[in-house]
């Protein structure tokens, strides 16, 4: 009998499995349950990962022949900068941290429920808004000039599209802040007696990384979008240098907040990762620490590099080198996360489910994405491959093949404690190797591309890189199927799936110590720490084999107390 | 932890230094390098492929072994070893990358300082560009660039001169003009526009760059330059093309609906072939000059550049005779 059998029952009590199901209707209206909003958001965003991917299939199938040939240019711009605004603010962004925070962090540090319900529940139902107004600009002529919206061209292309963008991101970008302070607050003051900020699992720590990156960045970002705003519709110039402002200012105001995104993106995933890891591979997590500090480390150097997105524009050459070095520096704490996770695998007994396959597919791609972004960090080869399809591969390795097989990975491992019941891991396999035949054949050849010549947000290309082009269509197809398997196992799954126990993973994190899915009040007793989130490994047989939990729990209150 | 016995260690190490050796060398993914500075890029970009090529295979070679290797077996209910860390290993790999980033880091200085990126003053000779290109006024520009104190910047924006040749003037100055959606060239010492750029190879350029409308971003990948075209600002590129071709220049910055298609080329040639070519460019705007005598040459010459690429482009009339070159 190992020691998690009986934590299993521990925080249980007698009422477990009382909670199966339940009211399908509380998903569709405003409530403040954490889990709830949990779901609510990880459900919504990924129908705009739907649509989002839609756009890219459109994308890709221009790109497929050298000619601007399947919709008129305009169209195009719109499909690409709409593709880059869902993915970021509507599904990684809102998922990462809304989805997975939410769901995750009351029930990880013992707590009924987030710090401020009410406001976590406007939070979100900010995001459906949000998402319905960008999409209803292509009505009048979506938005067109890339994600980054850079002016002048922003303020002569289009502009009821690109006020209605503005409007839209501010309100997206509000949901984030007020989530953020949520999380923080709730981090901070909510955590069980006893559990001190070196006992909370490490998603914790990405989330309190992440939450303050949130609310020093994002206020920026909307400070730069209604500077912007002013210039389209009162005619002011403060970006617009037929009177006199300056663009530059708005790129590194914009990329003030940008650039911390990605690690707004990314950083909730570091986080899943050091907690599915574990778990799944029988081992504590190598090195708890290192991955914890790395988390902040990666947080506040990511507020110090903004500019290396503008080595080729107005930045001069002192400041290129300061943002090359500060940018390369980052390597350090990301290369100490991948080192950990590869010795957390390293001599485990890993159960290669889909939670476990997406999981070691994250740690794969995405050091192909931290690689590249090492060369892109150096200005004299930035200056050749910046705004080319080097660029565009680069961030889809990072986002896509970090982020969202980070997404995918958290989504098999907490579908039985979301839903109670199990997913089809056969199915979960196949869409795990769609994903990851799709991606790369997708992104792959997109360094070549971009390093031959090929610059990013065209329509139309030199036929010589068709070859290529083609492939990374081919690539996209797959990558829309892949998605197919993945829905109708999780509907199925969430309807007619055999139902799950309370730890169906063996795993130690409180949120496996309730019922799945977890009562409203979280934990049928109040919940007791009595183990570290990570300490695999240790055998009970000799001793622990004929005490009673009775007797195990005093042992463990005295311990406590 | 199961360490394999050291001679595995030792030999998938040597392969490995191997193959990336030989990757970083053999990758083939740059294009052809055709200026002075290229080849000092495509080192570096070697060497970070060399790198890269070795902790990607050290990364994805553990991935898969541990695949294999530490897969559970069935009917194994117990925990693998309760290995929380490793100091030693832990500051191993905290310096490792901090070593590599450090050489990266000073290789990646040393690399752009020679291509000219460091030069302080490299807001030298803006004057030229900001000279009209009337035929007296180019004797007084070429006598008053030398020392006239530059009107906005004092940094560079852009790659300046090379080390060696800081302080001194380019060769042959060239003002480049993006705008929605073709590149405009003008040659100030002769009054030449045209809208394909001509070099002569082994002589050193300069652009003075800038841009009417929207931001573009002037690229040639063989010479491995970008730099974007801002409106209100001014930026340079420096550099000296060593191999005589014709090269793609590409708009690199989204600048509206035919971005895409906002191209044109680079001729490298020999700097008889570049007198040639300047002598029928002459020769030609002298006549466009004598047609019209009151308009100012400088637009005349552009719009009537523009026609061709303007229709195919959808632009009107209107917006060409918007089109106005400092
Ligand atoms: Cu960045
Ligand atoms: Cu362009």
């Amino acid at each position: 009998m190992t020691q998690l059998q009986v934590t299993d029952s521990a925080n249980l009590g007698n009422t477990a499995e009382t909670n199966t199901g339940g009211d399908w209707r509380k998903y569709f209206g405003f409530s403040t349950d954490h889990k709830v909003i949990g779901i609510q958001y990880l459900v919504t965003t990924f129908v705009f990962y739907l649509i989002g991917g839609a756009l890219a299939a459109a994308v890709r199938t221009e790109l497929a022949t050298p000619d601007s040939d399947f919709v008129s240019r305009e169209l195009y711009n719109s499909f690409f900068t709409i593709h880059a605004t869902i993915m970021i603010f509507l599904w990684i962004v809102p998922a990462g941290t809304g989805g997975f925070g939410n769901y995750l962090i009351p029930l990880m540090i013992g707590a009924k429920d987030m710090a401020f319900p009410k406001l976590n529940a406007v939070a979100f139902w900010m995001i459906p808004p949000g998402g319905i107004l960008l999409l209803s600009s292509f009505f009048v002529g979506a938005a067109g000039s890339g994600w980054t919206s850079y002016p002048p061209l922003s303020l002569i292309n289009g502009q009821a599209g690109e006020f209605i963008w503005i409007l839209s991101v501010l309100l997206l970008g509000t949901s984030s802040i007020l989530g953020a302070v949520n999380f923080l607050v709730t981090l901070l003051k909510m955590r069980l007696p006893g559990m001190g900020l070196h006992q909370m699992p490490l998603f914790c720590w990405a989330m309190l990384s992440v939450s303050a990156l949130v609310l020093v960045s994002t206020p920026v970002l909307a400070g730069a979008l209604i500077l912007l705003s002013f210039d389209l519709v009162a005619g002011t110039a403060f970006f617009n240098p037929t009177g006199g402002g300056d663009p530059v200012v708005y790129q590194h105001m914009f990329w003030f907040y940008s650039h911390p995104a990605v690690y707004i993106m990314i950083l909730p995933m570091f986080g899943m990762i050091s907690d599915i890891l574990p778990v799944h591979a029988r081992k504590p997590i190598f090195g708890y620490r290192a991955i914890a500090y790395s988390s902040l480390a990666i947080s506040f150097l990511g507020l110090i590099v903004w500019a290396h997105h503008m080595f080729t524009s107005g930045t001069p050459a002192w400041l290129r080198m300061f943002f090359m070095i500060a940018t390369m520096v980052i390597a350090i704490p990301t290369g100490i996360k991948v080192f950990s996770w590869l010795a957390t695998i390293w001599g485990g007994k890993l159960d290669l489910n889909s939670a476990m396959l997406f999981g070691m597919g994250f740690v794969s791609m995405f050091v192909i994405g931290g690689l590249s972004g090492i060369m892109l960090a150096s200005v004299p080869v930035d200056i050749h491959v910046h705004d080319t399809y080097f660029v565009v591969a680069h961030l889809h390795y990072v986002l896509f093949g970090g982020s969202v097989f980070g997404l995918y990975a958290g989504l098999y491992h907490w579908f039985p404690k979301m839903t109670g019941r199990m997913v089809n891991e056969t199915w979960g396999r196949i869409h795990f190797a769609l994903t990851l035949i799709g991606f790369n054949l997708c992104f792959l050849p997109m360094h070549k591309l971009g390093l031959e010549g090929m610059p990013r947000r065209v329509a139309e290309y030199d036929p010589k890189f068709a070859g290529l082009n083609l492939m990374a269509t081919v690539g996209a197809y797959i990558l829309a199927v892949s998605t197919i398997p993945f829905v109708i196992n999780a509907v199925w799954s969430w309807m007619y799936g055999p139902k799950a126990s309370a730890n169906p993973w063996k795993a130690l994190t409180l949120e496996w110590m309730t019922s799945s899915p977890p009562p409203v009040e979280n934990f049928h007793e109040e919940p007791i720490l009595w183990t570290g989130p990570y300490d695999y490994g240790i055998d009970f047989e000799e001793e622990g084999e004929e005490k009673s939990v009775e007797e195990l729990l005093a042992e463990v209150k005295v311990d406590v107390g | 932890m199961k360490i394999p016995s050291n001679i595995t260690t030792l030999i998938a190490g040597i392969v490995l230094t191997l193959v990336s050796l030989w990757y970083g060398q053999n990758h083939n993914l740059l294009p052809e390098a055709v200026s002075e500075e290229a080849p000092l890029v495509d080192g570096l970009f070697n060497m970070m492929m060399t790198v890269a090529t070795g902790l990607f295979l050290i990364v994805q070679c553990v991935l898969i072994y541990s695949l294999f290797k530490f897969r559970k077996r069935p009917n194994d209910p117990t925990d693998g070893p309760p290995i929380h860390g490793n100091v030693p290993l832990e500051i191993l790999w905290t310096a490792i990358p901090a070593v590599i980033i450090l050489i990266v880091g000073i290789y990646s200085f040393e690399v752009y300082n020679s291509m000219g990126g460091l030069d302080p003053m490299a807001a030298h000779g803006t004057m030229a560009h900001h000279s009209k290109m009337s035929g007296a006024a180019i004797a007084a520009t070429l006598t008053d660039e030398t020392d006239s104190p530059t009107t906005n910047n004092q940094l560079a924006l852009g790659v300046g001169a090379s080390p060696e040749e800081q302080g001194q003037n380019p060769d042959l100055n060239i003002n480049v003009t993006g705008l929605q959606f073709a590149w405009i060239f003008n040659y100030p010492d002769s009054g030449v526009t045209a809208g394909e750029l001509h070099v002569p190879v082994g002589r050193e350029v300069k652009l003075n760059i800038s841009a009417n409308d929207v931001i573009h971003a002037f690229w040639v990948p063989q010479f491995r330059l970008k730099q974007d075209a801002i409106p209100g600002r001014e930026t340079q590129l420096r550099f000296t093309p060593k191999i005589p071709g014709t090269y793609p220049v590409i708009c690199a910055e989204l600048c509206g609906s035919y971005h895409g298609a906002m191209k044109t080329q680079v001729i490298v040639e020999t700097p008889e072939e570049f007198d040639t070519w300047m002598q029928s460019q002459i020769a030609a705007n002298q006549e466009n000059l004598n047609q019209a005598v009151a308009v100012n040459p400088a637009n005349m010459s552009n719009s009537e550049f523009l026609t061709p690429y303007a229709q195919e482009m959808g632009i009107n009339s209107d917006t060409l005779q918007q089109l106005h070159i400092h």
